[in-house]
């Protein structure tokens, strides 16, 4: 441990990306002639200007965390889980289906509420089987399977939306007619539109998973298949039954998520109703270098950042696309990535510190199929 | 032949062009071990550059078209390499996983592409336009199919067979493919890996981003959001696979998606007849085509199907076929590569 930079040092290498990333947007900003700062305070005045707000903030919130948990399970065992963002929509397409199909009485709506998470939980993990059955059974590389499935729940819900689940009259292209009222989250209070449950489920789920990574054997059976496939095998780590857990405990999470966009934000199945939350939810974990520890805290931040930059639109004096935040985010986890590269070279650790999953470093695996030495996909 | 089949098959292979010269360029990139996982988002934001350049300069009346043409294009091409040369630069240099900054880039340059490009959506900009080859474009068939088109179509058949020859029948081919297979082997031989890498990344991104701009030039042209050709970085990727990293194979694999895709796109807006009777069928279904055909072709170069059914081949033509259809990735991919 003395050999780690001291801790000054590595507070500088922390601040100083995310420094660089602000003035880049700054920049930016003042490219396209507006005033940064009038950015700064529209994505302020979006996110925390009254509780209403903060609720939209926590509607981000909930879904975001709930996906970058998941993929901290999924990336613990070296899996690009890049499917995820379908996943959240087959939990969406599942939640959907339930609530217009299963009708309970009112007073029974928890327990449709509890029923219709437990769908969301098993669409999502069904997408997420899918694949891992490519990438472990026939050996294509989860990155393209994610990709294609994410594509295929796309044109799948596009045609539940415009063929069966179309009301007869005043239906649209632009999403169901909205769900009956019990099957819908109901919120805390109308200044506070959140659903206080599913911030308790976000609690539980991330509890869950601290204890399941780091005190139990299925979380040091995750990072041994992570680190080093092939000597995870020889040590009697049931490898493929333990990267398909990963993908299937990070399915039932993005599903919930994903019902949680239709079943309360938007109270309606729309044509991407997962909004590119499961991509940001990659971004969160690899801006951690995969640290469960602090995904509530930076979900937090770039659900503010989303929240708020919905009103870079309307705010008079800026009229900027939303797509701001994106940059913003995405530039951040760019030069996070960059500097801890740059902390490395110039301050060597021997034993280098947890980065960011390798795909094909320690362990190669390339796109596509596995290469021969890994010899999953051969066995089966 | 029929003209109109004539007239589709053309511009099947106009419209393929972008995806020909993107995965052309993957190709490059892949065979030197560097992955480029950012094609999604270099394309797009190379697209809209590309478009801002030429649409300004038309605006400004500064230059003719072809220069518009001309300045669009050099932008689009240095948009892609510099990415690409980031992606180089963090793995090389600052030992970052190339799969990681890839995938932030496809991000980072799709949101970038959008705030940009707010500014140019939907307006009418230059275009390049068509070019018949004299004599060649009165060929039978092949004319029709392949010579009236313009000159970025012509320049992706030249490409193929560049890449082909410097890959298969020169020097600086072999030391490419080395660096990419066996980097240690190449660097006792004396070849400059790292130097290498960055130059074919650099080059890869170059022709990723003149695809881009032959989408927002040409085949899309314009800029509007969501992007036109959002998904289609992602088909290049599988495309570079399923060609087993050999131009050839490729370029098939992109007329193959592309023609999949205007199949279905006909049939979703004239409907499908068989022997005269209309076919009813939830047709927004099609869209799924391209995705599953990925899925299906990644199944079949990486499950070893093409091993079992090779063994019902005979036995003269097995091991022709066994060369035409191989698919090892280059061993190095994605591998870095450290000297000391």
């Amino acid at each position: 441990m003395s050999l780690r930079p001291p801790a000054l040092t590595r507070l500088f290498f922390l601040l100083l990306p995310i420094g660089i990333s602000l003035a880049v947007a700054a920049a930016l900003v003042i490219a396209v002639g507006r005033d940064p700062l009038d950015v700064v305070d529209a994505l302020w005045q979006g996110a925390f200007k009254d509780s209403r707000k903060l609720g939209g903030v926590f509607n981000f919130w909930i879904p975001l965390s709930l996906v970058s948990i998941g993929l901290v399970v999924t990336f613990r065992a070296g899996l690009w889980n890049i499917g995820v963002e379908g996943q959240m929509m087959m939990g969406a397409l599942f939640a959907s289906w339930g609530a217009q199909y299963l009708l309970l009485d009112e007073r029974l709506a928890p327990l449709l509420h509890v029923l219709l998470l437990c769908l969301a939980a098993l669409g999502g993990m069904v997408w997420a089987w899918l694949v891992g059955a490519l990438k472990i059974r026939l050996g294509v590389n989860e990155i393209f399977g994610g990709v294609a499935l994410n594509a295929l729940v796309n044109v799948i819900s596009i045609y539940l939306i415009s063929g069966p689940w179309q009301p007869r009259i005043g239906g649209s292209a632009q999403g169901t007619a909205p769900f009956p009222k019990p099957a819908l989250l109901p919120e805390f209070a109308p200044t506070f539109p959140v659903n206080i449950f599913m911030i308790a489920l976000v609690a539980a789920a991330f509890f869950i998973i601290y204890v399941l990574l780091n005190h139990t054997r299925w979380g040091l059976n995750l990072k041994a298949v992570g680190k080093n496939m092939r000597s995870a095998q020889l040590l009697g780590v049931a490898t493929q039954r333990t990267s398909m857990s990963a993908f299937l405990v990070c399915g039932a999470l993005a599903g919930v998520a994903g019902s949680y966009r239709v079943l309360f934000t938007f109270d309606n199945l729309r044509p991407l109703a997962s909004g590119g939350i499961g991509f940001l939810g990659l971004l969160v974990v690899l801006l951690l270098s995969i640290r469960l520890l602090w995904v509530p805290l930076v979900a937090f931040a770039f659900a503010a950042i989303l929240t708020g930059s919905t009103r870079l639109q309307i705010a008079p004096s800026l009229k900027l696309d939303s797509s701001l935040a994106g940059v913003m985010q995405g530039m951040l986890v760019l030069f996070v990535i960059l500097f801890q590269g740059l902390r490395e070279t110039l301050f060597p650790v021997p034993n280098s510190s947890p980065s960011p999953p390798s795909q094909g470093e320690e362990s190669p695996r390339q796109p596509g199929r596995l290469p021969p030495g890994d010899g999953e996909a051969e066995q089966s | 032949m029929n003209p109109e089949l004539l007239n589709t098959l053309g511009s099947i292979v106009g419209t393929a062009t972008p995806l020909v010269i993107a995965s052309l360029g993957e190709t490059v990139t892949e065979r030197a071990g560097v992955v480029n996982l950012s094609l999604d988002g270099s394309l797009t934001l190379a697209a809209v550059l590309g478009f801002a350049a030429a649409w300004t300069a038309q605006e400004a009346g500064v230059l003719d078209v072809p220069g518009q043409i001309a300045l669009g294009i050099a932008v689009a091409m240095l948009v892609g390499a510099l990415i690409a040369l980031l992606i180089g630069f963090s793995s090389i240099k600052l030992r970052r996983d190339q799969v990681a900054v890839g995938f932030v880039l496809t991000l980072l340059a799709a949101d970038l592409a959008r705030f940009l490009g707010a500014n140019f959506t939907r307006i009418p900009g230059p275009q390049i336009t068509r070019y018949a080859i004299p004599v060649l474009s009165d060929l039978p068939v092949i004319g029709p199919i392949f010579f009236r088109q313009n000159l970025l179509v012509y320049f992706s058949y030249a490409l193929m067979f560049a890449i082909w020859y410097w890959l298969f029948r020169t020097g600086g081919g072999l030391t490419l493919r080395a660096i990419g297979e066996r980097p240690e082997a190449a660097y006792a031989r004396g070849a400059r890996v790292q130097r290498l890498r960055y130059w074919y990344t650099a080059l890869g991104g170059a022709l990723v981003g003149l695809a881009g701009a032959a989408y927002s030039l040409n085949v899309k042209p314009g800029w509007s959001s969501p992007p036109a050709m959002q998904g289609d970085g992602w088909i290049a990727l599988a495309i570079v696979i399923f060609g087993g990293w050999h131009p050839f194979r490729v370029v098939l694999g992109a007329y193959l998606f592309a023609a999949l895709r205007a199949v279905s796109s006909n049939i979703q807006t004239n409907g499908l007849f068989i022997f005269g009777q209309e076919i009813s069928f939830p047709f927004v279904l099609l869209n799924t085509l391209p995705w599953l055909l990925m899925i299906v072709t990644l199944l079949v170069v990486s499950s070893g199907l093409t091993e079992r059914l090779l063994q019902y081949m005979p036995r003269a033509v097995r091991r022709r076929l066994r060369a035409f259809l191989r698919s090892d990735p280059p061993k190095a991919l994605g591998i870095r590569f450290d000297i000391d």
